[in-house]
């Protein structure tokens, strides 16, 4: 049987590793399945069929109203959010040949709260559609900031992230304060932007999150999945990157790019979620193996399948309460990170 | 390494000079503030305590305050030049290897399900958690055959800050009332707090800075690397474990008094060398006055610089600490 499943065209041709197709099949299924539940499971239950009825419009009016006002936003903020920071850590994994790093830790992440806590305490009476603008922003900022000051007469990865992960604390402490020394912070809003700094999707609206977020989704996404191979020939080294007629540079800033603006759009609706960046790549190229046309993909949808599931656990473990959902990717994160550091101890 | 004072009679003097400048240090921190104060009230307030508003201030608020930020600062200070010491990594410090968020989390943990309010808790349930998570990052860092890299145990490091925060944040976002108080505690500050804080956890932190002095020979030993110090006759475990609970006792201390207060230990670690060069009987006592002196100064600083709001001092510390961090990590680490 043949690994590879081709397609042809008139003008194009292109070849999908059967593996890689099962697995985003059965990922597909999954989230579709984690979806259902989702939005099913809460302080009221409805059960998975009567979702679906619902969904397809045959359901009653009061579970129509629980089901498209207040649970589907939420849950398809968290399938963007997470697909968004697992693409950007795939990317940023590939970019800087260092398979430990994500945007969380160093530093991008950081920068991005940083831009929307400036956003949310000084320039409220904006338009919502400017904060991933802000966010962005606020990538960007740290980003360059930790790439000049790792810059000397190259990039290595330990230096880059050392400096990072300093750039990440400091980033958070200069968060903190803005928060605290606002002059009209009440508690409320300081509840607001710490909930905002730990990652929680809860009370997200369709006109003023899933709408924000889903242009900057909708291009990046795409973009990423087609410059993935680049990531293959940058993966060689430089050396063999650049004799292979391989524009490196460029395609590194733009697939840096990508990956900032990804993090920090995802950061601006979702709120500094942990962890999620560095586990999906790990994971999908566990499933499908090291080549990054498949690995975009397959981290995509990893990623917003352990969102859905942290905000699953974050809304139904400690009811009536509602936790913010980076409190259990860190839960799972964490000894995640342990067993990487295990397993890349031989390398 | 070339350090700045070389002879012993330098080395003195300066010693002699941080110690003036602490104690100046400290009468800075109680005079100057939101009401100036001035320095004869503190003599009487001590001398003839007669109630009065100000004396009031100077005993509850103000000298409290000042002892903490200067014991803060002393102690992870020193924790960090002995964790330096024995890791070889010119970045560990309470703050970057986690300890300080474990200690923190034991706290907002055993406070919100444990109902545990006392001072003596406080500072138990923080040397738990520092104890914890320095033998845990230790263990994760050294996993392997290479053995303890500065890029791992690091990772490790922030792995365990992000994770403890995380749930800290979360434990405090569901807990209600205090959040206000509690989140001023949790970025580190000085602020708000009395001298039965102060009391409970100066007696371990004190056992831990003289623990460290007198390591300090042995940790010279250690730094010309294992195999030496084994060759030597050193039982380099037994130094390593000595200089362990030291750090427990210096950040669990300080976490419990201050929160989380990051930079210090990295910083201070390195001027102290570049001042006195690399042995420890020097590097201790210095590290301790010079930490001591930052935070003082740092202190001093978050009441002005967004007057009259104050920010928590652990915010000072991270504007200042990162060009320093910078400069550090770009300068290269030991591998």
């Amino acid at each position: 049987m043949n690994d590879w499943l081709i397609f042809r065209g008139r003008k194009h041709s292109f070849q999908i590793n059967r593996r890689t197709l099962i697995v985003v099949l059965l990922l597909i299924a999954a989230n579709l399945a984690a979806m259902i539940i989702c939005t099913g499971l809460g302080s009221l239950n409805i059960s998975p069929i009567e979702v679906i009825r619902t969904l397809f419009g045959t359901g009653d009016a009061s579970n129509h109203m629980i089901i498209f006002s207040l649970r589907l936003p939420r849950v398809v903020i968290a399938i963007m959010v997470g697909a968004a920071l697992a693409v950007s850590g795939a990317l940023l994994q590939g970019i800087v040949r260092n398979p430990l790093t994500s945007p969380d830790v160093i530093g991008i992440s950081g920068g991005a709260s940083l831009g929307t806590i400036v956003f949310i305490l000084y320039f409220s009476e904006l338009s919502i559609r400017f904060m991933p603008l802000w966010s962005i922003g606020g990538a960007f900022a740290a980003a360059i900031l930790v790439y000049l000051f790792a810059y000397r007469g190259g990039i290595t990865p330990l230096r880059l992230v050392l400096i990072g992960i300093g750039m990440a604390t400091a980033l958070t402490a200069v968060t903190y304060m803005l928060i605290l020394t606002a002059s009209f912070t009440p508690t409320a809003v300081a509840v607001k932007a710490f909930t905002f700094m730990t990652g929680s999707i809860y009370g997200v609206s369709w006109k003023r999150d899933v709408l924000t977020l889903l242009p900057w989704f909708s291009i990046l996404l795409p973009v990423s999945i087609i410059y993935a191979r680049h990531l293959n020939v940058q993966e060689l080294g430089d050396e063999v990157a650049t004799s292979v007629g391989s524009s490196l540079q460029a395609k590194r800033t733009i697939l840096l790019f990508v990956s900032v603006a990804l993090a920090g759009s995802a950061v601006a609706i979702g709120g500094a979620i942990n962890f999620i960046g560095l586990m999906a790549p790990h994971i999908a190229r566990k499933l499908v193996g090291p080549a990054y046309g498949g690995v975009i993909p397959v981290s995509a949808l990893i990623g917003s399948l352990i969102l859905l599931l942290s905000d699953l656990v974050a809304r139904i473990a400690f009811l009536p309460l509602d936790i913010p959902a980076g409190v259990f990717t860190a839960a799972i994160g964490a000894p995640f990170f342990i067993y990487l550091l295990y397993r890349h101890r031989r390398s | 390494m070339k350090s700045l004072l070389i002879t012993r009679t330098q080395k003195v003097a300066g010693l002699l000079i941080g110690l003036l400048v602490f104690l100046a240090g400290i009468v800075c921190s109680v005079v100057f503030g939101v009401a100036d104060i001035s320095w004869h009230t503190i003599v009487q307030s001590y001398m003839h305590f007669d109630g009065s508003q100000d004396q009031l201030i100077i005993r509850t608020t103000r000298m409290p305050r000042a002892l903490i930020a200067a014991l803060a600062g002393a102690s992870l200070a020193v924790a960090g030049t002995l964790m330096q010491g024995i890791t070889r990594n010119q970045l560990a410090s309470p703050s970057l290897f986690g300890i300080n968020a474990g200690a923190a989390f034991f706290i907002v943990a055993g406070t919100a399900f444990f109902d545990a309010g006392s001072l003596s808790a406080y500072a138990t349930l923080a040397f738990a958690g520092a104890a914890f998570t320095a033998l845990l990052v230790y263990l994760l860092g050294s996993i392997g055959s290479d053995g303890l890299t500065p890029l791992k145990v690091t990772l490790a490091g922030a792995a365990m800050t992000a994770f403890f925060s995380s749930i800290s944040l979360g434990i405090l976002l569901t807990g209600g009332q205090t959040f206000d108080q509690v989140l001023y505690w949790f970025v580190g500050s000085v602020a708000g707090r009395d001298m039965g804080i102060f009391n409970s956890a100066a007696p371990y932190m004190g056992v831990g800075l003289i623990g460290a002095w007198v390591l300090a020979r042995h940790m010279n030993l250690l730094g010309l690397g294992e195999d030496v110090a084994t060759g030597l006759g050193q039982k380099t475990m037994i130094i390593k474990l000595a200089a362990g609970i030291s750090i427990v006792l210096l950040a669990g201390g300080s976490v419990s008094i201050a929160g989380p207060i990051a930079f210090v230990g990295i910083i201070i670690p390195h001027v102290t060398r570049y001042l006195v060069g690399i042995d420890y009987r020097w590097v201790i006592p210095y590290c301790a006055i010079l930490g001591g002196i930052l935070l003082l100064g740092a202190d001093i600083g978050s009441r002005f610089i967004a007057f009259p709001k104050e920010v928590p001092v652990g915010v000072m510390t991270a504007i200042i600490g990162v060009p320093f961090f910078v400069y550090i990590a770009r300068k290269g680490v030991r591998a």
